[in-house]
């Protein structure tokens, strides 16, 4: 028999082991799934997790392994900040392709003028976009108790259909004949968010997601309203006899992860996407949930998470390349993590005893 | 736009039809609920039921082993994250996530050598008399026996729960686990049992889209009708037959679109797609605030972990 | 006569404490037979083996001369055992019938369990209507939803867990003219308390716990209340001491105070007024669920009200939130000490935060100053003995005595002017409810305004000057607590509830013992 026992406190310890071991039990259970697709998973597990960093071509991934992380850590920092506070917004993914649109729009509008408050402005707008966005969710939940997790789910598929009518209709590149999308923001040097140094895929939305990383630690271990969301997440009840507001807080979180996540759609469509299309957006949004809860909705956690997780897509395409495993296959495998991790999860807080029956 | 070119018999008809994956899934996620377990998880282990039902339809070219290996994908699902919360405690909310996320991706995978085949035929069925009335007929008995099924589920889900000892006890492990607890019960078996039930709902219900309602595979094809399911819920106050209203309600609303786009409304296509996504958060809205107050019937224990050490 | 049941050698150990340390007694047929002992001295998980709901790690049961052990509860059931909980296995949302049928193996169709809970409710002096939903009932109509269940299935041994703690005096009353009443028909009764008068009038033998281990049986009549509790408690206790003091100016001011919004089953209050002089202590009583969760909620801030109706030297402060009011000088202790007062898995420091970041200045700029809030916690921990490895713990790590300790703490080192508390001492051990008693009438001495809501009435008549009672949402007007008799307490807080009051020679008897409280002296 085998019993949970609920630690007095939690495992210090174990709160950091934990991705570790979900980690490595991803790998395993990844590398059956490789077995049974006919691939050799040795191979598959080090053409993902090892040769875009060490390999022959790792000087081509290495630099895309910031491009990719860039985003994942954005949004996931500003996800976690409501997690930790027990608001879930799960639309990041909407966030992202409204921050993008709004951004590219107020960009847009001012074609061709080469000002340098173009990009500027643009950043503003796309946080902005976000951050209106996710309040759409917010304010229904404080107004009406409205399920923030539903809305702001429903919201992506809205978004969605948003930037099909944009790509199609009103940001549409006049001077395109074919595909629908808009023009090319990194191509117009006012708007394009180009790499900062050659070579390490280092953009703006990469320096952002550091500063996100450093102001989220700073908030959350130092600041009073830090505290009032790991309270509020918590124990709610306990919050409100500290005196957290609620409301503030939902509006506050909500505005955070709406903004960042506005931020990252709108780097990525200035930068390595360029343009706004029928399928800009690439699923970061969600994935970036497996990246804060991967790093235990902690700053310095998700800047971890956030490059293993980027690991996976680059090694993803190279395993796509090179051994013909199918991309779903990255994707169940990232599911996959996110299982393991809230399995093994339960050894932060609980201790396991292992009983010999017959002892009664 | 010509709205004399819709066959309004045609659109009630087929509202049945649209309105039966999410009728399935959400009825089997009512059981969930009720039983203190929130599952977020519908999307995943629809997607997965509709790859999973799709193949085995067509290799075994038999509808109904395709809905049974649907039923048992979605069921299996299903104790993944009953495994997970049950045991491992894991937080609802976001292995629920993770359930959909995975179930995307595993059904991606599965799906691989299914795109672009054509589906089976599912027959419909031939009620004498009654399929013969006119206007009534086309539009209430001439559809497929899932249909019929998804209605005599949500009859039974509603009797069980309403007069039986079994659901009795479902109720009482939703309202006060550790009352249940205390009684004798066996919370968390009950409550897998429950999980397994909505699973297996959710994988009907995707199937009903791979095999029916579209009829073939492709990727992301439940486009978040899990998530209209999981809303469906909260509309339904957790009420069975609510649940079957408000899933034709929405099912005449997706097929009304869908004749207004092909009408040729003067409107761009992507506004119409998005209708049915905005009428359930306006619905969503509606049901929790004022009067309403949905969240008032809702489970008392919904999403809480339970573990029986003290 | 062999006796219903017998237990040997009982031992059940949880990782760092033994609950139960070979523990023996036994209950004769037609006994009520009472289990003795503080919090924490090991009766619930005594009973719950017995109940099945815990599994011993040695000893043996016998019941009717047959080895007992049974599995889960449902066998208890089923051998006669039938168990009435101290905290509640009731489902609100649900019907008095419904939850009266999950009780049993195999109830009777719904229409039947309906008529037979009628009938069994009233003739035991309980009356129930089937019908109503749970949560809709009083905490004494509850009892009786699990008491009625217990009876229809005919128990032959029924377990009660401090059962009296939810009733008025009329109510205890009541249920003990039925507990006779099943005696006298061969019942037996397990009767778990701590309450020593009780045991005195109701039971024929007592089994005495401490720290896990019998340390004594005897007849309860034959001993006198006072010689029970060193029993019990292993040492003679500490009695709060106060200065008399001349109550100073109004400080607090409540009135026309009635809940707006209330949660589905909460309590609303009605038109709730009284005053609060500096240096007095005013206790407020009433039975769980009368609105004294909405009454503290209502005075911390965490519901906010108009303006006028709480003011604070005047000053409406109705509207404002428990920050604002703290910063005023007015506190509270609420009854949850874990998850409500306390964060559960959050560190004494950071429970320290949780109130006193304000007045204790434990922020600047908006910046947490750990070591200060350190510093603050360790000073709460020295003042009022509480007994951690340190500050880093978390909260749920504490004993409950410890954490009520750090948590009443917490507040009265804030210095405030007033003091709001409920159930200071619910679930605490005897020498620390002894130690929060006495800082509370400290802070009073030294000129605070405190409110303490309690349904202990004992503590009540202890520490109050002057008493007031909450029924349905309503306060009575205060009156002195000096002089004042437990019947009039009882009819001040609502007296029996529509309930029939049977007028049986046990009911005297035990009226007796109420008028005559602490008497100590065995009934001739």
């Amino acid at each position: 028999m085998i019993q949970l026992e609920k630690r007095p406190t939690p495992s210090k310890f174990w709160t950091w082991t934990t991705p570790v071991l979900a980690v490595a039990l991803t790998m395993i259970a990844g590398g059956l799934m490789f077995a049974l697709l006919g691939k050799n998973p040795f191979l598959a597990i080090k053409t993902i997790f090892y040769d875009p960093i060490l390999g022959e071509f790792a000087f081509y991934y290495r630099g895309q392994l910031l491009v990719k992380a860039g985003p994942l850590i954005l949004i996931a920092v500003g996800l976690a900040m409501g997690f930790k506070a027990g608001i879930w917004n799960i639309g990041a993914e909407g966030q992202y392709i409204m921050g993008a649109i709004v951004g590219a729009g107020v960009g847009l509008a001012f074609y061709p003028s080469d000002s340098p408050l173009i990009l500027p402005a643009m950043i503003l707008a796309g946080a902005i976009g976000g951050l209106l966005w996710a309040m759409i969710p917010a304010i229904l939940k404080v107004k009406f108790s409205t399920n923030e997790i539903l809305v702001s789910l429903l919201l992506v598929y809205v978004a969605e259909q948003i930037q099909a009518a944009m790509a199609l209709g009103l940001l549409r590149n006049p001077d395109a004949t074919g595909f629908p999308g808009s023009r090319n923001l990194a191509q117009w040097d006012a708007s394009a968010n180009l790499e900062l140094i050659a070579g390490t895929g280092m953009h703006l939305g990469v320096v952002a997601a550091l500063i996100a990383v450093i102001f989220a630690y700073i908030l959350l271990s130092r600041h009073l309203m830090g505290f009032h969301i790991q309270l509020a997440g918590q124990s709610p009840k306990a919050a409100r006899f500290g005196g957290v507001n609620p409301t503030r807080l939902v509006i506050f979180c909500m505005a955070i992860s709406g903004a960042l996540a506005g931020l990252a759609g709108l780097f990525e469509v200035t930068g390595p996407a360029g343009q706004i299309s029928i399928n800009f957006n690439s699923g970061y949004g969600f994935t970036a949930i497996i990246v804060a809860f991967l790093g235990r909705l902690h700053p310095i956690g998700i800047l971890l998470a956030g490059l293993l997780m980027a690991l996976t897509y680059i090694g993803g395409e190279a395993a796509q390349a090179t051994l013909g495993i199918p991309a779903a296959a990255i994707q169940a495998f990232q599911g996959m993590l996110l299982f393991f991790l809230l399995g093994v999860d339960v050894l932060s807080n609980y201790r396991i005893r292992f009983l010999r029956k017959g002892v009664a | 736009m010509d709205l004399s070119s819709i066959n309004w018999i045609l659109l009630l008809a087929s509202l049945m039809v649209a309105a039966t994956p999410i009728l399935l899934a959400g009825v089997g996620e009512l059981v969930t609920e009720r039983a203190g377990v929130l599952n977020l998880g519908v999307e995943g282990m629809m997607i997965t039921g509709a790859i999973c039902g799709f193949a085995i339809g067509v290799e075994t070219n038999s509808a109904i082993l395709g809905f049974v290996a649907a039923a048992l994908a979605g069921a299996a699902l299903s104790m993944l994250f009953g495994l997970l919360t049950q045991y491992l405690l894991s937080n609802q909310v976001a292995t629920g996530l993770a359930l959909t996320l995975f179930g995307l991706g595993l059904s991606a995978l599965i799906g691989q050598g299914y795109i672009g085949i054509k589906g089976l035929e599912v027959a419909k069925i031939h009620i004498p008399l009654l399929s013969d009335i006119p206007v009534l007929g086309p539009i209430l008995f001439r559809h497929d026996a899932m249909v019929y099924v998804s209605i005599f589920i949500v009859a039974g889900v509603w009797a069980t729960l309403r007069y039986t000892r079994a659901g009795l006890i479902l109720r009482a492990v939703g309202e006060n686990h550790d009352a249940a607890h205390a009684l004798g019960y066996k919370v968390v078996r009950i409550r897998l049992m429950a999980i397994a039930f909505g699973g297996a709902c959710a994988g009907l219900g995707g199937a009903y889209l791979s095999l029916v309602r579209v009829p073939q595979w492709t990727e992301g094809m439940t486009a978040g009708a899990g998530w209209i399911a999981l809303a469906l819920v909260v509309f339904a106050s957790w009420k069975p037959w609510r649940i079957l209203i408000g899933a034709y309600l929405f099912g005449g609303l997706t097929v009304l679109q869908l004749n207004l786009q092909a009408a040729g409304m003067k409107v761009p296509v992507e506004y119409l797609a998005m209708s049915p996504y905005l009428v359930t958060i306006l619905v969503l809205v509606i049901m929790s605030s004022g009067r309403g107050r949905a969240h008032l019937n809702a489970p008392a224990e919904l999403g809480r972990s339970f573990h029986a050490s003290s | 006569m062999t006796d219903l049941l017998t237990i040997q050698g009982l031992t059940k150990a949880y990782p760092g404490v033994v609950a139960n340390d070979d523990v023996s007694f036994a209950i004769a047929p037609g006994e009520i037979h009472a289990l003795l002992g503080e919090n924490g001295a090991g009766k619930s998980t005594l009973v719950k083996m017995i109940y099945g709901l815990v599994k011993p790690d040695a000893g043996a049961m016998h019941l009717h001369g047959q080895p007992f052990t049974p599995p889960e509860p449902r066998a208890a059931r089923a051998a006669g055992v039938a168990m009435v909980f101290q905290h509640f296995s009731l489902f609100e949302a649900l019907s008095v019938a419904e939850n009266v049928g999950l009780g049993m193996e195999s109830p009777p169709p719904m229409n039947q369990l309906s008529r037979e809970i009628r009938e069994v409710s009233h003739a035991y002096g309980l009356p129930l209507d089937p019908r109503r939903l749970v949560g809709d009932l009083s905490a004494g109509e509850r009892q009786r939803v699990e008491i009625v269940r217990c009876l229809l299935q005919d128990p032959k041994l029924l377990i009660m867990d401090e059962p009296t703690s939810v009733l008025t005096p009329q109510e205890v009353e009541i249920l003990f003219a039925t507990l006779n009443k099943l005696k006298s028909e061969g019942t037996s009764i397990l009767y778990i308390s701590h309450k020593l008068e009780e045991i005195r009038a109701l039971c024929d033998g007592a089994t005495i716990l401490r720290r896990g281990k019998v340390v004594g049986s005897c007849d309860p009549r034959q001993q006198s209340a006072a010689e029970l509790a060193e029993l019990m408690v292993g040492e003679a206790l500490h009695v709060p001491d106060r200065a008399a003091s001349e109550p100073g100016e109004v400080v607090l001011q409540v009135a026309g105070l009635t809940s707006e919004h209330v949660s589905t089953f909460g309590t609303r209050l009605q038109n709730v007024g009284f005053e609060v002089h500096a240096g007095e202590v005013l206790g407020i009583g009433g039975v769980a669920g009368n609105g004294q969760d909405e009454l503290l909620s209502a005075l911390s801030g965490e519901t906010r009200g108009a303006r006028e109706t709480v003011r604070l030297r005047g000053d409406p402060v109705g509207h404002l939130g428990p920050n604002a009011r703290r910063d005023r000088g007015m506190l509270s202790a609420p009854e949850e000490r874990l998850g409500h007062a306390a964060a559960p898995d959050m560190s004494l420091t950071e429970n320290g935060v949780l109130s006193g970041w304000q007045r204790e200045k434990l922020t600047s700029g908006g910046f947490v100053r750990w070591g200060a809030a350190r510093a603050f916690a360790e000073k709460i921990i020295e003042g009022f003995d509480v007994r951690t490895p340190g500050t880093h713990v978390a909260a749920r790590a504490l004993s409950g005595g410890n954490l009520q300790k750090f948590v009443i703490g917490r507040e009265i080192l804030q210095r405030p002017d007033v003091l709001v508390v409920n159930q200071p001492t619910w679930g605490v051990d005897a020498a620390a409810a002894a130690a929060i008693r006495q800082a509370l009438l400290d802070l009073a001495a030294q000129g605070a305004a405190v409110i303490v809501i309690s349904q202990d009435l004992d503590e009540l008549m202890e520490v109050s000057d002057r008493f007031a009672a909450l029924n349905a949402g309503h306060l009575s007007a205060p009156r002195p607590a000096r002089g004042l008799t437990i019947e009039q307490i009882g009819l001040m807080l609502g007296g029996a509830h529509d309930m029939d009051v049977a007028h049986t020679e046990d009911a005297e008897q035990i009226k007796d013992m109420y008028q005559n409280p602490k008497s100590g002296e065995p009934r001739p």
